[in-house]
């Protein structure tokens, strides 16, 4: 149960960026995976040649991976906006494989090590499980930044303008608002939120190339179970399906992979908007 | 990118017409198929491709007047991609050999196929044990590792050294059930008992409730029956759950030293593990591995690279011998019938069913302190001779060894 909560709270950090950047955007980001790949490098390769540990990359590599997530959008995604779903899936996508391509002609695909900080070694017996300091730490962290991002695009002035300017664009115009830019710092703030999920797994899983593509067809799916582009629906979704997994891991092991597009697929039967979504 | 592969093999055939005539379409042709880009391709991958062109060079094929070529192919892990790749390579660009193939599922699909079209296939990267078992076949020779090899060298020791309890955790598909089957006989056989298994989903991400239920069981040991990143995972966080501080011991059955450079010493120490070569035995190895890292991005050879090595010298003598390339059953009859002597592995022999015959090495991995630097991992436990490190002849079920007694073996293996 505990457990579950640690991976959904992976993956809602993913699905929160994507939900994010889909809602807004309306782009449905494939380099969500490879962007997350790239958040847990830059923690390494800062660790190796800066020597700024896990607290400095925490803060760093999202903005470093943000800033290649603007470059992005400026280069690529910005001509798509008008064009169908189809086409920035396609490029997205073809972008992913160059990334997780390059990185293993590099690095090849074992994997580097990278370590718990100091700080959060050791753990907690708690009677009935012994729960690692790190992991803890993860499911606080990532909470806070959930809720701090639903608040901001839910509750703020910020977030209203940028809703507004997904409805009507040119209206939000008429009002002196940037929208371009907006929306590019939108899909930077997206791509952050991935690299930072990458950071905060590399003491945990394997820093290597695939560990992106490994993780996004099961972020994809919370995404859709909640709703595609709800914010709210992609924490809540991405936690409860952690549990799910969790449990099912302890119970019959052989689905855990499998529960969740389960439950995809009853969700899509029955709410084909996704359990938080407005249908349109 | 295959079909480029065959233009140049059909541009290389036109255009070499019949130099040497002894040679089916003027030349050796060796297909090194593995995952070039997937999870096994630091341990397989190019540097497979490159073992086998060292191979050739160390041979001295070109002063011997033998043209030999050498191409190579992703196989993605999937049996119907390397099905394809196979035939195309045989009926196609006339591919006289193919080497390495590690993925067991690959393998077996692959195994049939050389079988039907009269090819060779020389097993290092897939470890399944029925390749020499009901699986034999009179054109494959499995050459570096096995299931049982493993299970036999590190189970054994362990249960030896008081770790009588066990509880696995195993991959989902065919080479981890193999492997945890295999390694619960030596076990139990040994006096030691299974207290549990769990399966996980391959390949895996998030092994901690798997790793909590291992805990649980109290065992003292904890078999992890899978492979790549899986192995890396499990260990990873198995450290980060306190449970070898705990006083249980992790052992992986199947690990190469590129995951072990992966998880970094600090993480990996104390773990113990068979492999059949390490480039730190002795200085031919030394050699080979100083030669071979700068051309695979540093990375040292692993069991996999050397085993292809060894498996293409040997192949070579026996072309050579037979002063043909043509007819594949004859070629691995050969190679059954000459002791291998090779820099890498030594002297050994090829049995009836196909496996090759060799000691392996049981290591435990160096403290961070008494390493002395990149790649300089494992410390020798024990060496398990030759005789002991495979499953006795009589065990594996091979069609080709029925009926035969010891000293007509080669008879046999040549006749049926």
């Amino acid at each position: 149960m505990l457990i579950g909560l640690i991976n959904g709270s992976f993956y809602a950090l993913l699905s929160l960026g994507l939900a994010v950047i889909f809602g807004m955007l309306n782009i449905i980001n494939f380099t969500h995976g490879a962007q997350y790949m790239l958040g847990a490098f830059a923690a390494y390769f800062l660790l190796l040649y800066a020597g700024l540990g896990y607290w400095w990359a925490i803060i760093i590599a999202p903005i470093l991976v943000g800033i290649t997530g603007i470059i992005i959008e400026r280069l690529f995604l910005q001509w798509l906006y008008k064009l169908d779903h189809l086409y920035g899936l396609l490029l997205t996508f073809g972008l992913a494989l160059i990334f997780e391509g390059t990185f293993r002609n590099f690095f090849g695909s074992s994997g580097l090590p990278y370590s718990v900080p100091p700080t959060l070694q050791g753990g907690q017996n708690l009677g009935f499980m012994f729960l690692p300091n790190y992991r803890a730490w993860v499911v606080v962290f990532s909470l806070a930044v959930c809720l701090t991002t639903w608040f901001v695009i839910e509750r703020t002035k910020l977030g209203s303008y940028l809703r507004a300017a997904t409805e009507n664009p040119t209206l939000v115009r008429a009002f002196g608002i940037n929208v371009p830019r907006m929306i590019t710092l939108t899909y930077g703030f997206g791509v952050a939120l991935a690299a930072l999920a990458g950071v905060m797994a590399a003491p945990i899983y394997n820093v290597s190339p695939q560990m992106g593509a490994n993780l996004i067809i099961v972020v994809f799916a919370v995404v859709v179970i909640g709703g595609m582009g709800s914010i709210m629906g992609a924490i809540v979704t991405g936690f409860g399906l952690g549990i799910i997994e969790g449990l099912t891991n302890v119970f019959f092991p052989e689905a855990s992979n499998t529960v969740i597009f389960i439950i995809m697929a009853i969700v899509l039967l029955i709410r084909p908007a996704g359990l938080f979504g407005r249908a349109t | 990118m295959k079909r480029l592969f065959s233009l140049t093999a059909l541009a290389v055939a036109l255009g070499c017409g019949c130099a040497q005539a002894q040679y089916s379409d003027g030349s050796i042709k060796i297909g090194v198929m593995n995952d070039m880009s997937g999870t096994y391709s630091d341990l397989s991958g190019q540097g497979s491709v490159i073992a086998a062109r060292m191979a050739v060079e160390d041979f001295g094929a070109a002063a011997k007047g033998m043209k030999v070529e050498i191409v190579g192919a992703d196989h993605q892990n999937k049996p119907d991609v390397g099905s394809n790749v196979v035939r195309t390579w045989i009926d196609v660009d006339k591919v006289d050999v193919i080497v390495d193939v590690p993925t067991s599922s690959v393998a077996l699909a692959v195994n049939e196929i050389v079988r039907d079209k009269n090819k060779v296939f020389l097993v290092s990267g897939a470890a399944a044990s029925d390749l020499t078992g009901p699986k034999c076949t009179p054109n494959t020779i499995h050459w570096t590792y096995d299931t049982w090899a493993l299970a036999n060298g590190t189970g054994k020791a362990i249960v030896k050294t008081g770790g009588d309890t066990w509880f696995f955790l195993t991959a989902d598909y065919a080479f981890g059930h193999a492997l945890e089957r295999d390694t619960a006989a030596v076990v139990e056989k040994n006096g030691g008992k299974v207290l549990g298994k769990v399966r996980h989903p391959f390949p895996g991400t998030d092994f901690s409730s798997f790793l909590l239920q291992a805990q649980a069981s109290k065992a003292k040991i904890i078999g992890l029956a899978n492979a790549g990143s899986d192995t890396i995972n499990s260990i990873k966080q198995a450290s980060e759950f306190g449970i070898t501080q705990g006083g249980q011991n992790l052992a992986a059955l199947l690990a190469f030293i590129t995951d072990v450079h992966a998880l970094g010493l600090q993480t990996a120490q104390g773990l113990i593990m068979t492999e059949a070569w390490y480039w730190d035995l002795n200085d031919a190895n030394r050699e080979f591995a100083k030669k071979f890292a700068p051309q695979f991005k540093g990375v040292y050879p692993t069991m996999v690279h050397a085993g292809v090595y060894s498996a293409v010298t040997h192949y070579l003598k026996a072309v050579e011998a037979l002063k043909s390339d043509a007819d594949g059953k004859a070629i691995v009859a050969k190679m059954k019938e000459m002791p291998t002597d090779d820099k890498l592995f030594g002297k050994g022999t090829v049995r009836a069913d196909g496996r090759k015959i060799h000691p392996m090495y049981l290591f435990e991995v160096k403290k961070p302190a008494e390493s002395k630097g990149a790649w300089d991992y494992y410390k020798l436990r024990a060496t398990i001779p030759a005789d002991e490190a495979f499953r006795p002849l009589a065990d594996g079920g091979c069609p080709l060894v029925k009926n035969c007694s010891a000293s007509a073996r080669r008879r046999c293996s040549a006749s049926c």
